[in-house]
């Protein structure tokens, strides 16, 4: 679905912090300019690595901090000037595992419908509850729920006023297979249903899989925003990947990407995996369970982190 | 139910669910001055000529832990609150800095009077109470519990952790309190320190709340209900101020 008016639009959003090792009055900017828009519909990610500012862009986006410069709307509710209006059109599922000790999981998805003024709601509060896989937690203390049950309320708690923005910080940091899954296949339906999804990850074949477009920070600054396919056919189309059982010599080491055992190098052609077994070979190294495959948007991801790595934080007079 | 009656009504089922430490435990220490002083004074002091001192400690009792339960609850929550995370979700909500203000002081007034009818009711048993001017009471109690929820509102904004709070509740609260006329008429003061006792506002609301129940108090209640109102109005003004900018809560 797609309109005028965008789920989201971010204009020219800086963020300036008081710089904790630069001159007294000296600032640096955890977000420089940045701008795009989220069309109402989509299902949209937002990556980078730690402190790229992705987390201190939703904070302003959900009014949790102010921008230094620049403005937020989301469905053309400017979220500092019309704020009450702009956080009825907005869900956000915190990146922290926060709770309220004195209550129990009903309680706490009650309140949090109240304070936007909805009264009654629960046969969307039992739907939630029965689609998060709650249903038989809603009269337990919120302290007595384990970790991953607590971040099933958390969603619950952004979705209970039903808003057609869903903003998802990090949903899935240290959950089982299971509540992702079941998070994942609700919050999909949500999107089929017209929401927009706004999700933030580091996990990118969950990203990769979800998001029909993806923007990319680094240091508080857009490099990359595309459709997800846009992204992956400009990448490296293939990756050679191997295994070795001793280290590779530092020239080779640093075009390659390591994780334990596994080595795997970006091949644009046949010469290229030829020229990278060979290297291996004549530094004494066996290459064994060798395949290529085709890139994913982790390889896109480092790639553009690659091309970026110069990059660093503005700084400022206050 | 709006979004600042739901607030208020959390707020109020927060306190209510531990009402054993909030209700219970104030009642009860209010119980032990009582009995020991009123026991160690009843035949050495009479107030205001005819007032035994046990009646006369009753109602400076009920208002000392209303005054100190109506700051407990708003600056406990919000101290809480913020130290646990949980604030996050009031602040991802469309609720103005003003449904915040409402809810988080109703609050406290509501634990405030709570606590105060608990130390009557107790208070009972042992002495009997007189209610010669109960407009004033209900007066005095209400705008003593908003001045103190709404003090306690600033106190769990400023602080960041728990010990600044029990540090403003230890060096300003507690002094203040109890050197405000809840143990003694100031005219059984020296003149330098009954002047010293006119410049604290607590003295004020303990007077006049006083009045409602023997008809004499120690300064006229009209002149109390002015300094009670206006030191009201001026820190809800600055309650509602460090709300609207975020104080400490929004960067």
């Amino acid at each position: 679905m797609n309109s005028v008016i965008p789920a989201i639009s971010f204009q020219s959003v800086s963020k300036a912090y008081p710089s904790p090792r630069g001159p007294k009055g000296s600032t640096f900017l955890a977000l420089d300019q940045v701008s795009f828009d989220i069309e109402q519909g989509e299902f949209f990610g937002l990556l980078g690595p730690n402190g790229a500012g992705k987390t201190t862009l939703i904070s302003i986006l959900a009014g949790l901090i102010r921008a230094s410069g620049g403005r937020i709307s989301v469905l053309g509710h400017d979220v500092a000037r019309d704020y009450a209006q702009a956080r009825r059109s907005v869900g956000v599922v915190p990146q922290e595992l926060v709770f309220d000790p004195f209550f129990n999981v009903r309680e706490a998805l009650r309140f949090q419908s109240g304070y936007f003024g909805i009264g009654r709601n629960d046969d969307w509060i039992d739907e939630l509850l029965e689609n998060l896989g709650l249903t038989d937690k809603a009269g337990v203390n919120m302290r007595a729920l384990s970790g991953g049950m607590k971040r099933r309320v958390l969603v619950a708690q952004a979705l209970v006023h039903k808003p057609p923005v869903i903003v998802l910080d990090e949903p899935t940091a240290g959950v089982d297979v299971e509540l992702r899954q079941t998070l994942w296949q609700f919050i999909a339906k949500l999107n089929k249903q017209g929401h927009t999804v706004l999700l933030t990850t580091h996990y990118l074949e969950e990203a990769e899989a979800l998001c029909s477009r993806i923007a990319m920070l680094k240091t508080g600054r857009v490099v990359a925003l595309n459709h997800t396919s846009e992204l992956l056919k400009a990448a490296s189309s293939n990756v050679l990947r191997f295994k070795v059982d001793s280290e590779l010599p530092a020239e080779l080491a640093a075009q390659a990407r390591i994780t334990g055992r596994i080595v795997q190098f970006p091949a644009h052609d046949a010469h290229a995996i030829e020229r990278f077994l060979a290297a291996v070979r004549q530094a004494g190294l066996t290459a064994q369970d060798v395949e290529i495959r085709k890139a994913d948007l982790e390889d896109v991801f480092l790639e553009v982190m690659t091309q970026n790595k110069d990059s660093v934080h503005g700084v400022g007079l206050a | 139910m709006k979004g600042w009656q739901t607030l208020l009504y959390k707020e109020v089922l927060r306190f209510w669910r531990v009402a054993f430490q909030t209700i219970a435990g104030p009642v009860l220490t209010a119980m032990l001055y009582l009995l020991i002083f009123g026991h160690a004074l009843e035949s050495h002091v009479k107030v205001y000529g005819q007032v035994s001192y046990t009646a006369f400690l009753v109602p400076g009792l009920a208002m000392m832990s209303l005054l100190q339960n109506a700051f407990a609850n708003s600056s406990s929550s919000l101290i809480m609150s913020k130290v646990m995370g949980n604030l996050v979700f009031l602040m991802l909500t469309p609720l103005s800095y003003m449904n915040w203000f409402v809810a988080y002081v109703g609050a406290a007034v509501i634990r405030g009077l709570v606590v105060g009818l608990g130390v009557f009711a107790v208070s009972a048993l042992f002495t009997d109470i007189s209610f010669i001017a109960p407009l004033w009471i209900l007066t005095f109690g209400v705008l003593g519990a908003a001045l103190m929820g709404t003090l306690g509102l600033i106190a769990g904004l400023w602080a960041e952790k728990f010990d600044q709070l029990a540090a403003f509740q230890n060096f300003v609260v507690m002094p203040m309190t109890f050197l405000s006329g809840v143990f003694y008429s100031i005219h059984s003061l020296p003149p330098v320190w009954q002047t010293v006792s006119h410049l604290n506002p607590f003295f004020y609301m303990i007077d006049g709340f006083r009045y409602g129940f023997f008809g004499v108090s120690d300064v006229s209640p009209w002149l109390s209900l002015a300094v009670v109102g206006g030191a009201l109005a001026a820190i809800s003004a600055v309650a509602v101020a460090l709300l609207r900018s975020g104080y400490k809560i929004r960067s």
